[in-house]
């Protein structure tokens, strides 16, 4: 097919010009004429199986789906006629028949794209009996829920699973009908990264849900309750509230956060530039002391699942150094608590992830200090916002805010760790000082930025080559653990993220989430960094002192930011 | 000209048309495949037949094997480096893998057990379950003829078809099609007539022209049409089968809660008009509550936004039977 050829077609009496080889549904979109989808998404196949997005094509006999119907030359498309409405409109009444409503206590009820529709088709809800009523609702790990009452069968989770290289959940018969299900085998384990739930447009999936248990220590006047959140949410919850994505609503979020009642609100980016730091130094010495290699990344608990469960092998590869949100969460209950004078066991600390690994990743016992967690409750993107809607604080129109003290200033490597390829680049910037004693002059990593699944590049760093890849998806992991297989000096230290373009496409994010909108929230990401006057984490004031004050002492730096990895067996379990 | 070619030009010359229901022109099919640049490409004879009513191909397998593998054989010899597979239901493998394997001795050809039900038999699905996954109806196009099994260009033909293109390697083609006919008879049975032939000449002819009270579903007992005597005089559409219903001992009910779990059963569930339109259809027969203000608009979803023709073709039975008989 000629790329660059172009067609000229109609919708809706709309004359439009267009390349070649896209589907009805994308020109549409392109254009601005709505035409209603469960079904598709732009990451995965086509399956057309919802019939919502049926358009006719005059001169053909019949209704075809805009979403698997490619556009052609002088085609006279029609999105919007009464038999049209009233196929779309049967159809999805019987959608809605098979998904058993739950709204009230739906965690993406302000933003449901369901019940949209049947509004604005005017398509009463609840007009037939729920075909699923009394069908299972299953927990993965401390993670997520999936209540397969409310699945539709559109089939994006098992594909996406299946694309995750992972493979938990499948179409399996009972009775007469195919029901979404998790494999029952124990050789295999859902890794928590949650994009089934992303990927779902019914609201099937949900995380675990802890923002109702955060009111209460909120209320409690006894304790002292202190929020972090996430480099990767700044640019994404403006998304919950109609705004685009990759907008940067940092100042509003420190606000926000701050009506809430709490009593200090921390920026988890500072905590990145320490694991920044720690990361390089540990890279550095691998090579020095010819350690294991290549290193890898472990701030990803997904994938730090995925090398215990699947590969233990692997384990010693990983590095040692905590993820961002552990070790501001042990900051805070040690360092912090110690110079304020608080009794760490009255800390509650919440951290706002992007992320439904990461409610697995404090529930690790061997991330305990002194006996407590460093994180007591995660809260994800969407569980920040339904909040936000709870408290009846107006997101949107808030004045922005600083976070607070010691903890609240991160530099640019810091906010960069959101998005695949972050943490490498992060990493590089600080090992290149050390080993060479010298700045770099451009300390920009294109090579590892952008959405491709893996980028590699070589970085020279006192005429020593590192070669280093940035991975996002388990299963693109999983191509490069097969390339190490054949040659185990292909890469010095690789990153993996579990979620398509990292932490910015997470499993804690607003739905929907497409390549689209990731590339956009990378970008806010990426500008921040650059407006940034401090962009290298060895630079940063804050880290500094700490390092001075706290974190100078081995035994210190090797309780808070360190730890462990053990092979798993099987973790979720499922009673049919 | 040699003489591959010389096949597909003699089915063309003979106007054999595909066997299966869908009564494509075979000889265009077979070009299609045989056109393609490939280095491999599939055959597969078509046995699944698994719809009430239907069992010509049963039929043909028991008496006439011999015919149908030379008819693969000629598939083989017209289409470069093909490999072929026999697709039987499970009762079939049972009853005549032992023979055909006899039959096939030698040739590139694989007997394959099918482990499901109906659907298994679109042939889209059955290329999904030969790759051994769940029979789901793939997107077409493209087509099996350009993108069958394991993506490589595959030709899908009914056993019947290729019964017919072995007759015609013999010179003795007379367009005829093997006709079904079960229900209120004597003797159910399968009878070979003239293409053209109407329900009523089948139904003379065979001497099972009933005397009382009926009614006929003409096309397969799930999905064929119910026609009355006053509408006998056509050729049946679809699979060329004929069921005669005595109208006094018939409970439509019944009759349609048996075509509703053969639908429930038998289909991928994939798209959602005929998942849950089946499904509501069902329960209404099941209660003998016929919404048919809903059921119209069941229907109209069914007919226009299936997937695949098995959904497309759900309501014709329904609607024929409410609104001729009930
Ligand atoms: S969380 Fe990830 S691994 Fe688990 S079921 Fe969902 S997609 Fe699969
Ligand atoms: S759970 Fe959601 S994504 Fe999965 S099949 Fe059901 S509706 Fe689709
Ligand atoms: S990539 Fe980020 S959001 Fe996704 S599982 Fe890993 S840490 Fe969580
Ligand atoms: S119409 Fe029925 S059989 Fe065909 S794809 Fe849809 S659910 Fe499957
Ligand atoms: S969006 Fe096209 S069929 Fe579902």
């Amino acid at each position: 097919m000629d790329k660059n050829k172009k067609i000229n077609l109609v919708i809706d009496s709309k004359q439009i010009e267009t390349d070649e080889g896209k589907n009805i549904l994308e020109v549409a979109k392109e254009n601005g004429i709505p035409i209603p989808t469960l079904c598709y998404h732009s990451d995965l196949k086509n399956k057309a199986s919802c019939r919502m997005c049926i358009v006719e094509i005059k001169g053909k006999r019949g209704f075809f789906t805009s979403c698997s119907t490619k556009a052609e030359d002088g085609m006279e498309i029609i999105t919007i006629s009464p038999d049209l409405l009233r196929a779309r409109r049967t159809n999805l009444e019987l959608l809605f028949a098979q998904h058993r409503e739950e709204c009230n206590d739906c965690v993406t009820s302000h933003n449901c794209h369901l019940l949209k529709m049947a509004k604005e088709m005017q398509v009463k809800i609840g007009g037939l009996p729920d075909r699923k009523t009394g069908y299972p609702v299953y927990e993965f790990g401390p993670s997520l829920i999936f209540d397969s009452s409310k699945c539709i069968d559109c089939g994006n989770c098992t594909e996406m699973c299946r694309k995750q290289g992972i493979n938990f959940l499948e179409k399996r018969q009972k009775d007469t009908f195919y029901q979404v299900k998790p494999k029952l085998e124990e050789n295999r384990d859902c890794i928590y990264c949650g994009q089934c739930l992303v990927h779902c447009p019914v609201g099937a999936f949900e995380a675990v849900g802890e923002f109702e248990q955060v009111e209460e220590p909120l209320k409690d006047k006894n304790k002292k309750v202190i929020f972090q959140f996430a480099p990767a949410i700044r640019t994404s919850i403006g998304e919950e509230f109609g705004l685009e994505p990759g907008k940067n609503m940092f100042g509003q979020l420190v606000a926000g956060i701050r009506k809430l009642g709490v009593d200090k609100v921390f920026d988890t980016s500072v905590a990145a530039d320490i694991t920044t730091i720690e990361e390089a130094n540990e890279l550095i010495e691998r090579i020095k002391n010819k350690g294991v290699m290549p290193m890898f990344t472990s701030c990803c608990p997904a994938w730090v699942k995925y090398l215990e469960f699947y590969n233990p092998a692997y384990l010693s590869h990983l590095t040692t150094v905590r993820s961002p949100q552990i070790i501001l969460g042990g900051l805070i209950k040690t360092y912090f608590a110690e110079k304020e004078g608080i009794d760490p066991k009255d800390i509650i600390v919440v951290s706002v992830m992007p992320c439904v690994a990461k409610k697995y990743e404090i529930s690790r016992e061997e991330m305990k200090i002194d006996g407590m967690r460093p994180v007591d409750y995660v809260l994800t993107t969407r569980e920040l916002a339904r909040l936000f809607y709870n408290h009846k604080i107006d997101f949107k129109n808030l004045k922005p805010e600083q976070p607070d003290d010691p903890l609240g200033i991160a530099t640019g490597a810091g906010v960069i760790y959101g998005a695949s390829g972050g943490v490498m680049e992060s990493a590089l910037r600080t090992a290149y000082y050390k080993i060479t004693g010298k700045e770099l002059e451009n300390i920009e990593f294109e090579s590892v930025r952008g959405m491709e699944g893996i980028k590699k590049a070589e970085v020279e760093i006192d005429g020593q080559k590192v070669k280093v890849a940035a991975v996002n998806g388990i299963a693109n992991a999983q191509k490069i653990l097969r390339e190490l297989q054949l040659d185990s000096t292909a890469y010095d230290y690789v990153e993996v993220m579990a979620c398509p373009g990292g932490c910015i496409g997470g499993g804690g994010q607003p739905v929907p989430t497409d390549k689209e909108i990731r590339q956009a929230r990378a970008a806010g990401l990426y500008k921040i960094d650059k407006e940034k006057k401090i962009r290298l984490a060895h630079q940063s004031e804050i880290v500094k002192s700490i390092y001075k004050d706290f974190l100078g002492e081995k035994e210190n730096v090797h309780k808070l930011c360190h730890t462990k990895y053990f092979p798993k067996k099987r973790e979720v379990e499922i009673k049919e | 000209m040699d003489k591959k070619e010389d096949m597909i030009a003699k089915i063309k010359e003979a106007g054999l048309t595909g066997r299966g229901g869908a009564g494509f022109p075979t000889g265009v099919k077979w070009e299609m495949v045989k056109s393609q640049k490939a280095d491999k490409k599939y055959i597969i004879c078509n046995g699944s037949e698994g719809e009430p009513g239907v069992f010509k191909d049963k039929y043909l397998l028991e008496k006439y094997p011999e015919v149908v593998v030379e008819g693969i054989k000629i598939a083989l010899e017209t289409v470069d480096h093909s490999l072929a597979y026999i697709y039987l239901n499970k009762e079939y493998y049972k009853q005549f893998s032992k023979k055909l394997e006899k039959l096939c001795d030698g040739l590139p050809i694989v007997i394959f057990e099918k482990k499901w039900g109906y659907l298994g038999g679109e042939e889209t699905a059955v290329c999904e379950v030969i790759e051994g996954k769940r029979p789901i109806v793939r997107k077409k196009p493209p087509f099996p003829g350009e993108s069958g099994l394991w993506g490589f260009p595959t030709l899908v033909n009914n056993v019947e078809t290729f019964y017919h293109v072995g007759r015609i390697k013999e010179g003795n083609f007379k367009n005829t099609k093997f006709f079904c006919v079960s229900g209120d008879v004597k003797k159910e049975c399968v009878w070979e007539f003239p293409a053209e032939y109407t329900i009523r000449q089948v139904l003379e002819e065979t001497g099972n022209f009933p005397e009382f009270d009926f009614f006929v579903q003409a096309g397969g007992g799930a999905s064929g049409e119910i026609l009355l005597p006053s509408e006998l005089d056509q050729e049946i559409c679809g699979a060329s089968s004929i069921i005669i219903f005595n109208k006094e001992k018939t409970d439509p009910y019944e009759l349609m809660r048996k075509w509703a779990e053969f639908f429930l059963e038998e289909n991928c569930d994939k798209c959602v008009p005929c998942r849950e339109g089946v499904y509501r259809i069902s329960e209404m027969v099941k209660t003998e509550k016929l919404d048919r203000e809903f059921l119209n608009e069941l229907f109209f979803v069914l007919e226009n936004t299936s997937f695949c023709s098995l959904g497309r073709g759900v309501a014709v039975p329904f609607r024929s039977l409410i609104n001729k008989v009930l």
